[in-house]
């Protein structure tokens, strides 16, 4: 009989053997992380020490300043009345309903987690832009990071540097970073071939073609791919709460293990508030600065 | 002499993963469908030599396939031949190495490019400016020469515009400005004309010819259109399937196409505008240049047919029939001068004439017209006989 279970039954490997494979795995890697934590730790001080200086002042500041601040950035940025009016609307509704503290928390992490996946993003992008191998290379591990459910890179993450901001910024990155990337490659690929052509035929040098026409001719497809990010990074928020981020996330997954509705409903409205401004001011801003596009839309 | 500036030997360019490897096959003369068949390679340029003089108008015409985009883009290392030798006078292009290659293509040469090629998000100003912001120029020099540049293509006022905003004519006045402001004595304009409006296109290339006249630059054009090559080029190559099959004047190749390809080209040209006089007229040979009707008499014996141009020291004067001369004699004595009771008027044409412009005085003549210069020298006849002969074009041309 036993000649013939494989018809029946897929023929896997030695339970024995697959364990022996699991615990040398994970001990090889808890080797690793009790070996190397601290130092790969102390490297990400600095940023450490940022994130919470950064989440302070938000939260020390006074509430009104916040938002006269808020409000007069995005002005700043979109040149419109109308939406910074609505971010003061908002931020005032989210202060009435009790969740200024966590939402000053999650403003700061989401603000720093989008300022370095595009700090990291766009760089990546240009090198995969210009070279089919390194393309081929980023692809498939952009793949992977989309679609590994982030829990799977969360256990290394936490293994190696405990519950914290740190890991949680991690593993947001990780998920929001794709879309920047990916987008900024694909608006360099797309830049008209004949005004690239004309370009080198007038002796401009690599970066001069690169800062020159390569850049703000992707610029609309790099903002979308900034916008996905951000929009992203927004998400993550309850899953990176689960790893000790505080902020908008924690009351919801409270809200999730104990069933209560209302508190997850207007902590969730909260996190689409925040969605919904930085969509907005990164949009009116690429608009703006896209001037020579009105051209075209108004012929 | 024309002095040459650029030169061509040798080119060869293959598309394809591994060029070099089926260059054997290509100097075997292989042909294209050949080593498309047996290595996947696309053989774009076969065996180009050229020589290009300083100042002229030099036009390479092919249809769509032939390599004429290809060509034009090794002048300035926009793609790199598999094979051959590019000079600029003593320059070896493709020896230049990265930082020289970029000062060259800063200084030497300026490009237009069919589709204009204009970097949308830059103003007209700062398109046409480019080049020398490029090359490193304040903006206070490039926006004061671009601005100079717009005004003379007729673009004053535009300068704060995107490119967007105009018209396909605007935008390649933009992209000549731009190629103009450099000041680089090498032109290179790939289909330049091509994508814009008949009328348009006409324009541009009168404007373009109007300001060849004051610069002098070095020009080389790529078109599909014989027309205009015949129109604007000092001399044409013709390119067919990456293979050079003529070189030469217009007129040579109107008139002496070098094979069947050629001539099917040449066929359905307006050959009455793009020929001058001089290129078909044939040589003087009614002169009658006597003195007295006797030796006027004895002159047109001597001539095929009844009537001759009569020439004294003040240049052509008109025509004398024999039966005048004739008529002459019966009531005096021969050896009467010659005087204008003798000749008849008979409108000249000029040798620089365009064929299309002397069709009405040549069919309404009773005689070959006289072809005379500035100076009243007589120069060459031409007959209706003669204009049917070209204009009836390569058919008649064959059958004889």
């Amino acid at each position: 009989m036993a000649e013939s279970s494989w018809l029946t039954k897929f023929p896997q490997m030695d339970r024995v053997d697959l364990l022996e494979i699991r615990k040398g795995l994970d001990s090889a890697y808890r080797e690793f992380s009790r070996e190397y934590g601290e130092v790969i730790e102390s490297v990400f001080d600095p940023l450490l020490t940022f994130l919470v200086w950064f989440e302070k002042l938000l939260l020390t500041t006074p509430w009104f300043i916040v938002i006269v601040a808020v409000a007069a950035l995005v002005y700043l940025v979109s040149r419109s009345w109308k939406l910074s009016l609505g971010v003061v609307v908002s931020f005032l509704a989210i202060g009435y309903f009790g969740m200024w503290d966590n939402t000053m928390r999650t403003l700061s992490i989401i603000t720093v987690c989008t300022l370095m996946a595009i700090g990291l993003g766009i760089p990546i992008g240009i090198v995969m832009a210009r070279s089919d191998k390194a393309r081929s290379v980023i692809t498939p591990l952009l793949d992977i990071m989309q679609t590994m459910p982030a829990f799977v890179y969360l256990i290394p993450v936490v293994m190696l540097l405990g519950i914290g901001k740190i890991p949680g910024v991690i593993a947001v990155i990780i998920y929001a970073i794709p879309p920047v990337i990916r987008l900024t490659n694909l608006g360099i690929r797309l830049v008209d071939s004949e005004v690239m052509e004309a370009a080198t035929a007038y002796g401009a040098n690599p970066t001069q073609r690169l800062f020159g026409v390569q850049l703000p001719l992707a610029m609309p497809t790099i903002m979308a791919g900034i916008n996905q990010t951000i929009m992203m990074a927004l998400s993550m928020v309850v899953i990176a709460s689960m790893i000790g981020v505080k902020g908008l996330g924690q009351p919801v997954l409270k809200s999730i293990t104990n069933q209560y509705f209302t508190l997850g409903l207007f902590n969730g409205l909260a996190i689409v508030a925040l969605a919904i401004i930085f969509d907005r001011v990164s949009q009116a801003y690429a608009k703006r600065t896209q001037r020579h596009m009105q051209g075209i839309e108004n012929a | 002499m024309p002095e040459p500036l650029i030169t061509i030997e040798g080119l060869y360019k293959v598309f394809g993963s591994k060029p070099e490897s089926v260059m054997p096959m290509v100097h075997e003369g292989r042909s294209k469908d050949d080593i498309l068949a047996e290595t996947g390679h696309t053989l774009g340029l076969k065996d180009i030599n050229l020589t290009i003089n300083k100042g002229e108008i030099f036009v390479i015409m092919g249809l769509s396939g032939s390599g004429k985009s290809t060509l034009i883009r090794h002048f300035n290392r926009l793609i790199d031949p598999t094979e051959g030798v590019i000079k600029v006078e003593d320059t070896d292009v493709m020896k230049l190495p990265p930082k020289e290659l970029e000062h060259f293509r800063r200084h030497k040469m300026s490009m237009v490019f069919q589709r204009f090629g204009l970097m949308p998000h830059r103003t007209v100003l700062e398109n046409v400016g480019y080049g020398l912001s490029i090359q490193g120029q304040g903006k206070a020099v490039w926006s004061a020469k671009a601005k100079e540049w717009l005004e003379t293509v007729g673009l004053a006022g535009y300068e704060a515009q995107y490119p967007a905003q105009l018209s396909g004519g605007q935008q390649q006045r933009v992209g000549l400005a731009r190629a103009l402001c450099t000041d680089a004595e090498i032109l290179l304009m790939d289909e330049a004309f091509s994508a814009l409006d008949p009328l348009i296109r006409s324009e541009m290339q009168d404007q373009l010819i109007e300001l060849q006249d004051t610069l002098h630059k070095t020009i080389i054009f790529i078109t599909h259109d014989l027309d205009e090559a015949l129109r604007i080029g000092d001399r044409i190559a013709i390119l067919k399937d990456g293979e050079m099959v003529q070189q030469g004047t217009p007129d040579d190749i109107l008139l002496n196409p070098a094979n069947d390809y050629v001539e099917a080209f040449v066929k359905d040209v307006n050959r009455a505008r793009a020929l001058t006089v001089e290129t078909v007229m044939k040589p003087p040979s009614r002169r009658i240049t006597a003195d007295t009707i006797e030796e006027a008499l004895i002159q047109m014996k001597a001539i095929k047919g009844d009537y001759g141009y009569y020439v004294n020291d003040d240049g052509y004067q008109g025509v004398v029939t024999q039966d005048a001369l004739e008529a002459c004699c019966d009531d005096t004595s021969t050896s009467q001068e010659m005087d204008d009771t003798v000749w008849e008027d008979l409108p000249s044409i000029s040798p620089d004439a365009m064929l299309e412009s002397v069709i009405p005085e040549t069919l309404d003549a009773d005689y070959s017209l006289p072809v005379v210069d500035e100076d009243g020298n007589l120069k060459g006849e031409l007959s209706k006989s003669n204009l049917a002969e070209v204009l009836g074009g390569a058919d008649k041309k064959a059958e004889e």
